[in-house]
């Protein structure tokens, strides 16, 4: 927002032909930026030959002692006394993080009566455990949970904090970074690490997945990142001995004020019998399978494959499958052998869900569809007519 | 008991409409029209519900350039009671932090306020982080993703909605409260409420002497994240599409079994 763009503007078109966002326009010969959308990239400024554009200018924040700040933490979501997924394939990446930095990786576990989880956490290798036990945490809400969590914070110093972004990590993420008074980036699908500077590059989607950005926290600490589940990989299990790794339980203090919120059930409707994010195999349907009954064909399929049933936000909206199947932004992103899209356009918010698919296949009528353009192999054809042959070609074999 | 309700809006170009240009790897704009941020429509026409079910006052608030005018227009035509717009040369290049601080100010400002309502989400940056941090600047319990809400004297009843179902939860007012599409179906502005827009001065314009924040917590100096930099995702997939028929069927038969 606000740049200037100034009279000596000749409107050359640089700038416009520079911004990644497409929001810089020729008018009567001079570049006009939508200010609105303007991420202040910088790409425009430096594209430009007349020094035509000014820039609000940037105050450095005087760096308090960043050096203070050290080791990588992630939190370990739980429920129901389960970890997530996202939880090991956070300790994961924060080890490769920490071995760059040459830091301690801490997991933060936070519940009632989960003793177990923390020592899960060690055998994939935390070096540290902290464990806050509380009847009060034993289910999520986000006061207790950011009491705690920012009271370890400041006393301890992590550089780098790390949350599963999932509906409860995105919702504790920002309210902690608020309190910590640091910044945080959404939902990123990437981080990498500059052991110089110990800068966390963390690049996430935006526009819906139409353009990524990398993003980094210079002055600030710790540099705090939700994490999209299913995209890192899962820390393993070590196979050695005992883990090395050390458990401490921290005191749990909260203040009447953090107890506000009651939360008076807890319903569970999707049950997550359907392993989408596991599977190796999946046969996905969009609006163009048409209709509940023609999701019996794919199920055929997926069954013949040893697959389960995906689908698109079209085909869950139209309630002809539960929204437990949804792939994409907003549904699961996975990661199969397999990825079988059959009638489904493509759009950049169901891709952005399969891009870690070792081969997908698109079945679509539409020979222009975008979803050939991500898939490995491609049949432009009725979906009614490719898949039973497709099962016939299958089962003679 | 009568509300005073401030919904905080964004608008965001219509990123369903955005495409790529493949050519510069850039993003197409041109034509693509700027609108209320989906979600934030949904926390609007709640407020909206509240207010004549409750009676009070619907109070929206963006910060944005000049041109989001039109937004808190359409907001009036709506039928919200009052406007204020956000817009100052130090709010530039704000992140989600300096954002939140920023509506932090102008609601302290407003006075006393029962309920805080924001999208969940703006479609153009996707990171849901706006609303918490605001209700944390504003020192209120925040319930997010909420489907359904209900206000029985000083309480709410929220039901969010998780990824594997949902929670009941509930808080004494004042709460800053997240919407998501399931809670409602906005209305249309009706004619004499766009006529009101354009008609009657219910929009204000606050600078930061308005806010009387120091001018080094906002804005790009008030942002303790930095975009890096920005890129086209690429695709490296083949993309070895075939027309129907029996060769190209027994084709992907031999690729699936390769791979399984
Ligand atoms: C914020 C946001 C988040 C979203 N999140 C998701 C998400 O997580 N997941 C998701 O999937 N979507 C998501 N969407 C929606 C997404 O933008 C698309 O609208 C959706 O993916 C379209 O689904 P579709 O491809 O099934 O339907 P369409 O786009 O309608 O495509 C149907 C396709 O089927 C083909 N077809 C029709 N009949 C046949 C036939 N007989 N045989 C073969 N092909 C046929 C057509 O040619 C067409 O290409 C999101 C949107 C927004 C705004
Ligand atoms: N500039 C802004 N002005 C007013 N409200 C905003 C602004 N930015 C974000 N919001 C609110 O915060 C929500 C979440 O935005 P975001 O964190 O950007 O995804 C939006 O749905 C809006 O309700």
């Amino acid at each position: 927002m606000f740049i200037e763009i100034l009279e000596k503007c000749i409107g050359c078109g640089l700038c416009a032909k520079a911004c990644p966002l497409g929001c810089i326009t020729i008018e009567n010969k001079k570049a006009r930026i939508d200010q609105a959308s303007c991420n202040l990239c910088r790409s425009c400024l430096e594209s430009c030959k007349f020094e035509a554009i000014e820039f609000p200018e940037e105050k450095k924040q005087p760096a308090s002692d960043l050096s203070e700040y050290r080791g990588v933490w992630i939190f370990a979501e739980q429920r129901e006394n389960k970890l997530l997924p996202v939880a090991l394939e956070m300790l994961g990446e924060g080890r490769k993080i920490a071995e760059v930095l040459n830091v301690p990786l801490t997991a933060l576990l936070l519940g009632h009566e989960i003793e177990d989880l923390a020592r899960e956490l060690l055998e994939h290798g935390a070096d540290t455990v902290l464990l806050a036990d509380d009847p009060q945490l034993a289910s999520y809400r986000t006061n207790p949970y950011a009491r705690v969590i920012a009271s370890l914070v400041s006393e301890r110093k992590p550089e780098i904090l790390l949350i599963g972004a999932t509906t409860l990590g995105r919702d504790l993420a920002p309210r902690l970074s608020a309190r910590l008074g640091t910044g945080l980036t959404a939902d990123c699908t990437k981080l990498e690490v500059e052991r110089e500077g110990r800068k966390l590059l963390q690049t996430r989607p935006a526009f819906g997945g139409n353009l990524m950005a990398t993003i980094v926290c210079p002055n600030h600490r710790p540099q705090m990142a939700t994490v999209r589940p299913g995209v890192m990989e899962k820390a393993e299990k070590i196979s050695s001995t005992a883990p090395k790794g050390t458990l401490e339980k921290v005191g749990v203090k909260l203040l009447a004020d953090d107890l506000k919120v009651l939360v008076e059930k807890i319903v569970r409707t999707d049950k997550v019998s359907l392993n989408l994010e596991e599977a190796l195999v999946i046969v996905a349907g969009g609006r163009g399978v048409g209709n509940q009954e023609t999701f019996k064909l794919l199920e055929e399929v997926a069954e013949a494959l040893g697959g389960v049933v995906g689908a698109s936000r079209a085909a869950v909206d139209a309630g002809w499958i539960a929204h437990a199947h949804q792939v994409g932004q907003t549904g699961k992103v996975v990661k199969p052998r397999l990825y079988l899209a059959c009638g489904i356009s493509g759009a950049i918010q169901h891709s952005a869900g399969i891009q870690g698919a070792e081969c997908v296949v698109a079945i679509n009528k539409d020979k222009n569809a975008p979803i050939f353009a991500c898939a490995d192999f491609g049949i432009v054809g009725d979906l009614n007519e490719v898949l039973p042959q497709l099962l016939k070609e299958l089962k003679g074999r | 008991m009568a509300l005073k309700i401030v919904v905080c809006i964004k608008q965001v170009p219509d990123t369903n409409q955005v495409r790529i240009d493949p050519r510069t790897g850039t993003l197409k704009r041109e034509g693509v029209p700027s609108i209320i941020n989906p979600e934030d429509k949904h926390a609007l026409e709640e407020a909206l519900c509240l207010k004549d079910i409750h009676g009070g006052e619907v109070v929206v608030l963006t910060m944005g350039p000049l041109q989001a005018l039109s937004a808190l227009r359409l907001a009036i035509a709506m039928g919200a009671d009052r406007a204020i717009l956000l817009s100052d040369r130090a709010f530039a290049g704000s992140d989600t932090m300096a954002t939140s601080l920023t509506l932090a100010a102008a609601i302290k400002r407003l006075g006393k306020y029962s309920l805080v309502f924001a999208g969940r989400q703006a479609i153009d940056g996707d990171t849901a982080q706006v609303g918490p941090q605001l209700a944390e600047h504003l020192n209120i319990p925040q319930l997010t993703y909420a489907g359904e809400v209900e206000i029985e004297k000083n309480e709410i009843t929220v039901k969010r909605l998780l990824e594997e179902g949902y929670e009941i939860a509930s808080s004494p007012l004042p709460v800053l409260v997240t919407a998501v599409k399931e809670l409602n179906h906005p209305r249309y502005p009706t004619g004499a409420g766009v006529f009101k827009s354009f008609r009657e001065n219910r929009i204000e314009t606050w600078g930061l002497a308005e806010l009387g924040l120091d001018k080094d917590s906002l804005g790009l100096s008030g942002s303790p994240t930095q975009v890096h930099a920005t890129f086209v995702p690429h695709n490296e997939r083949t993309s070895e599409v075939h027309p129907h028929g029996e060769e190209a069927v027994r084709t992907l038969a031999n690729k699936i079994i390769a791979l399984i």
